[in-house]
């Protein structure tokens, strides 16, 4: 015992592997869970069936088929839906006692919340799958290479991670997992105020700015833009190169993880 | 070598409640130091500044020397927190949540799995290790939490109501727990509102009031520290209580307490074995059937009533869960 006690004294779980332990646990958390990952794909699969089937029909984008419209943006904007369920995670363990033992640790102020972001991305990564999948069956094509279309989707588990900063953000300080999900719903503008479910040249004037440059509508015209093909981004009066929209998208993504991951961990930190 | 924990002039606001206002304390190595008060006291806000979730306003606060505000990193590697909620992940095991934490700690992966098969065991866990912890009774949680709380091998545990809304059974289990990690050389820091609880466990005593502290000592010299003895007489019939402490007033002065449930009426008295005789005398012309008559020492609620004029809750009811920083 003593020998144990002498041996850890000065011993500091370094940041790479506190951060791996925390993010396990949100991990397992989330696949011991099949309410979670039940639900969610359920919920994401009647969503895309109803835009596809109900509204898609009443719905034109410029020469592109609606469905070939639609999945890549519906994919895109389910990271938001999907997010959702960390705002509610950070806040329940806020509140349940969980972060005050880890915040009496000697463990880097950064690695629990970095640990929840990555956990929590990965958790996405099989709702986007099992979307891409029906996407694929209710009639979309990819328009570009595979290559591209592998690029895409990466490109979605990262705008993900960028976007799991502001839930993490939110949960932070909601104080409860009900209000969490509340305040989540604040961002459900974002996903339609944007390019993802219907071409933004058809929003009036101001809208239509404010549609055009907000990050998700970046987001959206990347992984569209290099899963549809040149063509397509043509038709759909795009005007730019894909290159474009990754930039911008990426810068996006990076301004969401310094802003809004300064504001949760500086909160984690005063507790 | 430094005092275990060592607080002066400690205070702590939250908006404009004054949580902490002033506490001094100190707790040796060696003791289990017992922070007792009623809800809402700062017990609660103490331990969050120890663990170093909160910082105090004013003050100094050491834990081994270091100060929480200056090298809260140091006081980590010292401390291991068991908080009011079960701070347990219900989706993995027992065994899962404690590699998680000894990993935390900074130990490795061989010596996080030894250590925890050692906490299983200390903890009576042994078997239900590779349950999913959301499998666990309440008692079950309370265990693998205080376990999570020392399997970095602490040198001090801090343990805020670590019995609240427990079952006597898993109580006296968690007691025995606590006690034997004693014997091994862990100090331990505990705030409760049952005085039996800290009589049965405390070496060392501090009653906080208003976030002060307003008296130490071990259990026993807070008991004698009244100076007061009790005279207690059990009547067999309710109705005889009034009567009886209408004699017990005239004959020692001040207020008698009654408790109707125990039928029992008690007054604090100064001095001896002659005021009980006095007692007795007047008691036996009333002709009313006593159960029972007896001069003790004073109990801890009523050192407590002594000390603040207030009567600490002494029901085993589990009290509504209280949010964070109260």
């Amino acid at each position: 015992m003593a020998t144990a006690t002498a041996t850890l004294t000065g011993n500091k779980a370094s940041l790479a592997s506190s951060t791996t332990v925390i993010a396990k646990r949100t991990f397992l958390k989330f696949i011991r869970t099949p309410q979670l990952v039940v639900v969610g794909t359920i919920q994401g699969a009647m969503f895309l069936l109803i835009f596809r089937y109900v509204f898609g029909g009443a719905i034109t984008a410029g020469g592109v088929k609606y469905v070939n419209f639609l999945v890549p943006g519906f994919i895109t904007t389910g990271i938001i839906w999907q997010g959702m369920m960390s705002a509610g995670g950070i806040a329940e363990d806020l509140d349940q006692g969980f972060f005050d033992r880890l915040r009496s640790l000697p463990i880097p102020r950064a690695a629990v919340l970095t640990g929840r972001a990555l956990a929590d991305t990965g958790s996405q990564i099989w709702g986007l799958t099992i979307m891409t999948v029906i996407g694929f069956a209710i009639g979309f094509r990819l328009g570009g290479s595979v290559v591209n279309g592998i690029f895409a989707f990466a490109l979605i588990v990262l705008f993900s991670f960028a976007f799991e900063w502001v839930f993490i953000t939110l949960g932070m300080y909601a104080g409860n997992a009900q209000a969490a999900q509340g305040m989540s719903l604040m961002l459900v503008p974002f996903t339609f105020v944007s390019s993802a479910f219907v071409p933004v040249i058809t929003m009036p004037g101001p809208l239509r700015a404010v549609a055009s440059h907000q990050p998700v509508t970046y987001m959206v015209d990347a992984v569209r833009s290099l899963v549809l093909g040149p063509k397509a981004a043509t038709l759909l009066g795009l005007g730019h190169t894909s290159a474009y929209f990754v930039v911008r998208a990426l810068l996006w993504s990076a301004v969401l993880v310094a802003v809004f991951g300064a504001i949760a961990v500086n909160r984690y930190r005063k507790g | 070598m430094a005092a275990t924990i060592e607080a002066s002039g400690v205070v702590k606001r939250f908006g404009k409640t004054l949580a902490l206002d002033g506490l001094d304390l100190v707790a040796q190595h060696g003791e289990i130091l017992a922070v007792l008060g009623p809800n809402g006291a700062g017990k609660t806000t103490f331990v969050r500044s120890v663990a170093t979730l909160i910082r105090p306003d004013e003050g100094t606060l050491r834990v081994f020397g270091h100060d929480v505000l200056a090298d809260p990193g140091a006081v980590r590697q010292t401390i291991g927190l068991a908080g009011q909620f079960a701070a347990i992940e219900p989706a993995m095991t027992g065994r899962e949540n404690l590699e998680m934490v000894a990993r935390l700690f900074g130990q490795g992966k061989k010596t996080a799995r030894a250590s925890t098969q050692k906490v299983l065991e200390q903890m009576g866990l042994a078997e239900a290790a590779d349950r999913l912890a959301r499998t666990y009774s309440g008692g079950m949680r309370r265990k693998l939490d205080l376990g999570a709380s020392l399997v970095g091998s602490p040198k001090l545990l801090l343990l805020d109501e670590p019995t609240t809304g427990l079952d006597p059974r898993s109580r006296l289990d968690l007691w025995d727990a606590i006690k034997s990690l004693h014997d091994e050389g862990t100090d331990v820091l505990l705030t409760t509102q049952y005085l039996e609880e800290a009589d049965h466990l405390a070496s060392h005593m501090v009653v906080i009031d208003h976030g002060k502290a307003i008296a130490t000592g071990t259990p026993a010299e807070l008991k004698q520290s009244t100076g007061r003895s009790v005279i207690e007489v059990a009547v067999r019939e309710r109705d005889d209580l009034a009567q009886v402490a209408k004699v017990l007033a005239q004959v020692h002065g001040g207020e008698p307490q009654i408790d109707d449930a125990t039928r029992r009426v008690t007054i604090s008295v100064e001095g001896g074995i002659e005021l009980l005789r006095d007692a007795l005398k007047h008691l036996e012309a009333l002709d009313i059937v006593l159960d029972d008559v007896a001069l003790r020492q004073p109990k801890l609620d009523e050192v407590f009533l002594a000390l603040t004029g207030q009567v600490l809750e002494e029901d085993e009811e589990p009290k509504a869960r209280k949010g964070r920083g109260a």
